[in-house]
């Protein structure tokens, strides 16, 4: 590897952002599993952080993000608070959603995050929309929706896709392949050569790249992202990684081989190759180091506090469903 | 007054919005060509295509997408088509446009009109011939409204546009060529029945197009000297239980019609309102009028079969005076 012209202050900015994933999800396991703090199921995406991380680097909070269940990476490197969303996944007041829906349901409006979905593959026609709306309006904004493997092998995958090339919406569609669908290999489940090649069938231009290269994910974001703002039609990315944790925190993962999580991470956790990146960029390992102490710091002080926050008003449950015909007025 | 027919008076609603408000488009299939009941002929030349928007047969993609816009600032109004149509993106609406706006706590809205023509329209089978609307009344989140009337299909529909909730807009297939006297200054507000024929002996409470049918009864009622309030719903989330209420307490007697089946029908939900709230002012037992749990035919005659008339609300109506008495 050379790094003749590396962006070194990007490169420093990916690590931090991964490590702040990292260092989130972890307290909210522990929240989950140690505390019962999180009652909820959450959705790790331990050893996908680099898919966050890259992308969102190329986007302003103007710009729209779209998400799924497995959304903290993504909405953290929007731009949330870690606080606002770990207050969230405790239900708690002060969250993003006011503890209304909890870590499949994250958004963040002020930052362009218009929602994690406990829906498979459901955003994938709802942000061709808001990038219908970008267009209809004439903004230069552009949308990022984000799904998983298991998503394309659902129908909104071909309606939404079909439908920002038929309207040539300013949108990227990110494959985020961790190889898994709920709790089954998505290879056994999928005709054909797969996400990429779905894209292509669409007249989409596709690009493939390895899901653990942040630095790689960063460059085709941006390249991708110029040429959406130029008003360039949209494009689909397949980002390969892999799913350290089971599909729940609580889940063991007891079906795939014994070895398989262990191995990957030895292989290509995503962190773990960007901090090579930066020592070979001459980043010290005290700096690298103190990426991580920072970022653990900042999310186990964040877990404190959200634990100490109360939770929502009861009368929050019937609170923002609709102006007319409001059940706060009467149940029925 | 200008007459119109029940289709024209839609489309002048989303001619005068969209003249007023640049945010408001439509989408759906067929609209350059004027929709499949003409009820957008004549929009595309004065609105362009972006604004009255064709869309590929992907009803999923058609209300997701328009959710989508309508998170970002403008305000869509979604064409189905036909109400069975709609099922195709039933997890749009029920799982997210319904949903939202609590869910993210209250960062969103989802101001769109998702037009659902529905109801018996001649020899059209299963298929193409529901009247879903009692589902939707049970979803939180959404309103839900049944015009009957060209006036109704006018103000309504200007309401609905201008609404900041999702609101799932039915109009009956079978009567886009009724005519009517249209007040384009007359206001809609939402949850607010008509009373579409006072009256002091028994009480008709319907919606869509069989309040139409009930005014027929009505009129036939009056010449057996029986006197017969007609409700008109309008809107069934929210409903007027009030003047329900208010008109039952007149009355005494209580027949609800509506052209969906009987089962689980939102007539269920009036009557058990009018039983909790009022069942001490009835005098007679109550009528409730819906389909038979069954499909709907192609053949005309086992469609009949299905079918409320105003003859049995008339009967319905007699039932209910003579056990009283």
């Amino acid at each position: 590897m050379t790094f003749a012209g590396h962006n070194f202050e990007r490169g420093r900015s990916l690590l931090e952002m991964m490590e702040r994933i990292r260092a989130f999800e972890e307290q909210a396991c522990l929240a989950a599993e140690r505390d019962q703090l999180v009652l909820g199921a959450i959705h790790p995406s331990i050893g996908q952080e680099a898919v966050a991380a890259g992308i969102m680097y190329n986007l302003t909070t103007e710009d729209i993000l779209l998400s799924t269940h497995r959304g903290h990476g993504h909405t953290l490197a929007k731009g949330a608070s870690s606080l606002a969303m770990m207050r969230e996944l405790l239900g708690r007041e002060g969250g993003c959603c006011g503890g209304k829906g909890g870590s499949m349901h994250i958004a963040d409006f002020d930052v362009g995050m218009l929602g994690a979905n406990g829906v498979v593959g459901a955003n994938i026609t709802i942000a061709a929309g808001a990038a219908h709306a970008i267009k209809l309006l004439g903004d230069d904004r552009i949308v990022v929706d984000i799904f998983g493997d298991g998503a394309i092998n659902r129908g909104p995958f071909l309606e939404g896709m079909n439908w920002a090339v038929v309207f040539k919406l300013p949108i990227l569609f990110v494959c985020e392949d961790n190889q898994y669908s709920a709790t089954t290999k998505t290879s056994s489940m999928t005709a054909g050569d797969g996400a990429a090649a779905r894209a292509t069938s669409l007249g989409m231009r596709s690009t493939t790249v390895d899901g653990n290269d942040v630095e790689l994910i960063a460059d085709t974001a941006a390249d991708i992202a110029s040429r959406l703002r130029a008003g360039g039609p949209p494009e689909f990315l397949h980002a390969k990684t892999y799913r350290r944790t089971g599909h729940t925190s609580f889940d063991p993962a007891t079906y795939r081989p014994a070895n398989e999580a262990a191995e990957e991470e030895k292989r290509s956790d995503p962190i773990k190759r960007q901090r090579a990146v930066l020592e070979a960029a001459g980043m010290s390992e005290a700096d690298i180091q103190s990426l991580h102490e920072n970022a653990q710091k900042e999310m186990i002080d964040v877990l404190k506090e959200a634990a100490e926050t109360p939770f929502p008003t009861n009368e929050t449950a019937f609170k923002d469903v609709q102006d007319i015909g409001s059940p706060a007025v009467e149940a029925y | 007054m200008p007459k119109l027919t029940y289709r024209d008076a839609s489309l002048a609603a989303i001619q005068h919005s969209m003249r007023d408000d640049s945010t408001v488009w439509c989408v759906g299939e067929d609209l350059g060509r004027g929709g499949v009941f003409g009820q957008y002929k004549g929009l595309r030349e004065e609105f362009g295509d972006a604004r009255i928007s064709d869309a590929p047969i992907s009803e999923a993609a058609i209300m997701g997408a328009a959710f989508g816009a309508a998170m970002i600032g403008t305000r869509p109004i979604v064409e189905m088509r036909f109400s069975d149509f709609a099922l195709c993106a039933t997890d749009e609406l029920v799982n997210q446009i319904a949903k939202a706006r609590f869910m993210f706590g209250g960062q969103s809205r989802a101001p769109m009109v998702i037009r659902k023509p529905m109801g018996l329209w001649r020899s059209s089978a299963a298929q193409h011939s529901q009247s879903l609307e009692s589902w939707y009344a049970h979803i939180p989140g959404l309103v839900v409204v049944c015009p009957g009337t060209p006036q109704d299909n006018y103000s309504m529909l200007m309401a609905a546009i201008a609404c900041d909730d999702p609101v799932v807009y039915l109009e009956h297939k079978g009567i886009w060529d009724i005519e009517g006297e249209v007040d384009f200054s007359k206001k809609y507000e939402f949850g607010k029945a008509e009373i579409r024929r006072e009256g002091t002996d028994v009480t008709i409470v319907s919606w869509s197009n069989t309040a139409n049918l009930a005014v027929e009864a009505a009129n036939a009622l009056s010449g057996q000297g029986v006197s017969a309030e007609v409700i008109d719903l309008r809107s069934l989330w929210p409903w007027d239980k009030e003047a329900v209420l208010k008109s039952v307490a007149k009355t005494g007697h209580l027949v609800v019609a509506h052209e969906s089946v009987a089962v689980g029908g939102f007539g269920a939900e009036i009557v058990a309102t009018v039983a909790e709230k009022a069942g001490h002012t009835l005098k007679g037992p109550v009528r409730r009028l819906g389909a038979p749990r069954s499909l709907v035919s192609y053949a005309p005659n086992l469609e009949d079969m299905l079918r409320v008339t105003s003859e049995m609300m008339v009967t319905a109506a007699q039932e209910t005076l003579k056990k009283a008495s």
